[in-house]
């Protein structure tokens, strides 16, 4: 099997299943308990905590643990509304951000905010002057993703993160697909939120986290017990918090290798495809991106079938196509950076690791060929364009 | 998520190609939505469907039922053609998922459009025929890359 749907979730390191175990086994007490066997576990949810503020530049007492990235998502956006409603209902964010967001602003313009998604240009940027422009008096909260999941581009963050500090707003970004992947530091990307999740850099599902800096007033999300300051309160995911402390440390000091080796792999793989299958385009900023993601959009073919194909040959994949989405419209961030539907629903993501391998890729540009050259033979819309093409 | 039969069809898709001067065509269906579907029919003088293929932008429910409703149709009259349903299609691929099912619709369709594209040409009126009604977006711009 080659896997290359790191961007949907990474396979847990060994090293993170493995500080994982005692914490079922073992050290299975509750944090929040007064005997030895609920410190060691205490201890190892700050020891995690640590860990993971140490790797944004940020204090401990500023991360909150969550159960993932949407988690996180929908707490900055609800509850800073909510906070700061008083100040003004309205929030900047843009066409190409994950769901946990667009549906929670789309939950909030139901309950009288005014949402402004900003639109990017072909490459999926935002202009940090048309962020500058949108904000309104009454803007309470801006929020713009670091890295895009689909298409990979990497935001300007620290420049809208200016613009925002200048103008005395919440900045929020969602740095779930670049957490682990890329450097990260809150004070000079100028944020107040940053969500992340621990099953996109090798750690376990159903963990994450939201940074809140100190200082931004923000609403309780659960509440019950006294965790996380109070502001989200049920019994830790000891395993999770650890497995999540576990892969920030791997992460951390594997970055400038992964990065490179998954970089090289990336354009290696972007050029192949570009040369060897005709009318096909890359989506997403050709530098500006996440090192392990590779999208392209083939022309005349629908993702779904590709990705089935893929499968027969062991390759995993996935698709920004109505049919993987459940809806009739492919996804709306190849719609925000100006593909046509048609062409949005011949889209394949790629997303690398770094144990993937040359040779794999060699494999995966030969098979996709063939598959392309298969399902643009069954066609209508090629047999049309070649008709077209010869007349 | 798919049913044995449909991932044999998508895998084998049968009767796939064109009918060179083929006497109906029907293509129906919606880039847009991201299916097309197009059939073509190659009826004799007796008004038997002698043979029938197809090409389809879709997914792998889409390349199926094109797959089974061109085996279905083959060798039927036009009366026997046209009670190939959505229905009957999906039963022969034991099941479809409900998301999917639109797809067994289109087939339907095809067959009807081409259908009517044969009795358009030979000016016959074909009873229970109605004009398909599912035509794909036509008039867009090329756009080159």
């Amino acid at each position: 099997m080659i896997y290359l749907d790191n961007a949907a979730t990474t396979k847990t390191a060994p090293e993170v299943v493995e500080a994982m175990l005692p914490y079922f086994t073992e050290n299975y007490g509750n944090p929040s308990t007064v005997y030895g066997l609920g410190s060691a576990a205490k201890k190892a949810v700050n020891q995690a905590r640590r860990t993971i503020a140490d790797a944004v530049g940020a204090k401990q007492e500023e991360i909150y643990f969550t159960a993932g990235g949407s988690e996180a998502d929908n707490w900055a956006v609800k509850a800073a509304a909510e906070a700061y409603a008083d100040k003004g209902k309205h929030i900047i964010t843009t066409k190409i951000e994950h769901h946990a967001l667009l549906h929670t602003c789309e939950y909030l313009e139901k309950r009288g905010f005014e949402v402004t998604y900003l639109e990017v240009d072909g490459d999926g940027l935002v202009d940090p002057e048309a962020v500058r422009a949108a904000i309104r008096p009454d803007t309470i909260l801006i929020s713009v993703m670091y890295a895009n999941n689909e298409i990979g581009t990497i935001e300007p963050i620290a420049e809208i993160g200016a613009i925002a500090k200048e103008k005395g707003i919440l900045f929020h970004t969602d740095a779930v697909q670049a957490f682990g992947q890329v450097p990260l530091n809150v004070d000079e990307l100028h944020v107040d939120m940053l969500s992340a999740s621990a099953h996109k850099l090798n750690g376990p599902k159903g963990i994450g986290m939201l940074y809140i800096r100190t200082g931004v007033k923000i609403r309780s999300f659960i509440h019950g017990g006294s965790q996380e300051r109070s502001r989200r309160a049920g019994t830790e995911n000891v395993p999770g918090i650890v497995g999540f402390g576990a892969a920030v440390e791997r992460a951390v000091r594997t970055m400038e290798e992964k990065r490179e080796k998954e970089t090289q792999l990336r354009d290696y793989l972007i050029d192949r495809i570009e040369k060897e299958i005709p009318y096909c385009r890359l989506n997403g900023h050709r530098t500006k991106r996440l090192p392990g993601n590779v999208n392209f959009a083939f022309r005349f073919i629908e993702g779904e079938s590709m990705l089935i194909m893929l499968d027969m040959k062991g390759i995993c994949a996935s698709s920004g196509s109505a049919c993987t989405s459940g809806s009739l419209d492919p996804s709306h961030v190849l719609l925000a950076i100006g593909l046509k539907h048609e062409i949005a629903h011949g889209s394949l993501r790629l997303t690398l690791s770094e144990e993937n391998t040359r040779e794999e890729m060699d494999f995966v540009v030969e098979e996709l060929k063939k598959i392309v050259a298969r399902l643009r033979e069954m066609s209508p819309l090629y047999e049309d364009f070649v008709r077209k093409g010869s007349k | 998520m798919y049913s044995e039969k449909v991932m044999d069809h998508f895998q084998n898709p049968r009767n796939m190609g064109e009918i060179e001067d083929a006497s109906g065509v029907g293509t129906v269906g919606n880039a847009k939505c991201g299916d097309i579907m197009r059939i073509f029919l190659d009826i004799d003088d007796e008004g038997i469907v002698r043979d029938a293929k197809f090409k389809t932008f879709g997914c792998g429910a889409a390349v199926a039922t094109s797959s089974m409703a061109t085996e279905m149709v083959k060798g039927k009259t036009i009366q026997e053609a046209l009670q190939v349903t959505n229905k009957a299609v999906m039963e022969a691929l034991d099941g479809l998922p409900p998301v999917k099912v639109h797809c067994s619709l289109l087939a339907e369709e095809a067959i009807h459009a081409a259908l009517w594209d044969y009795a358009e040409k030979h000016h016959i009126v074909i009873e229970g025929l109605q004009k398909p009604k599912n035509d794909i977006s036509e008039g867009e711009e090329e756009e080159q890359y």
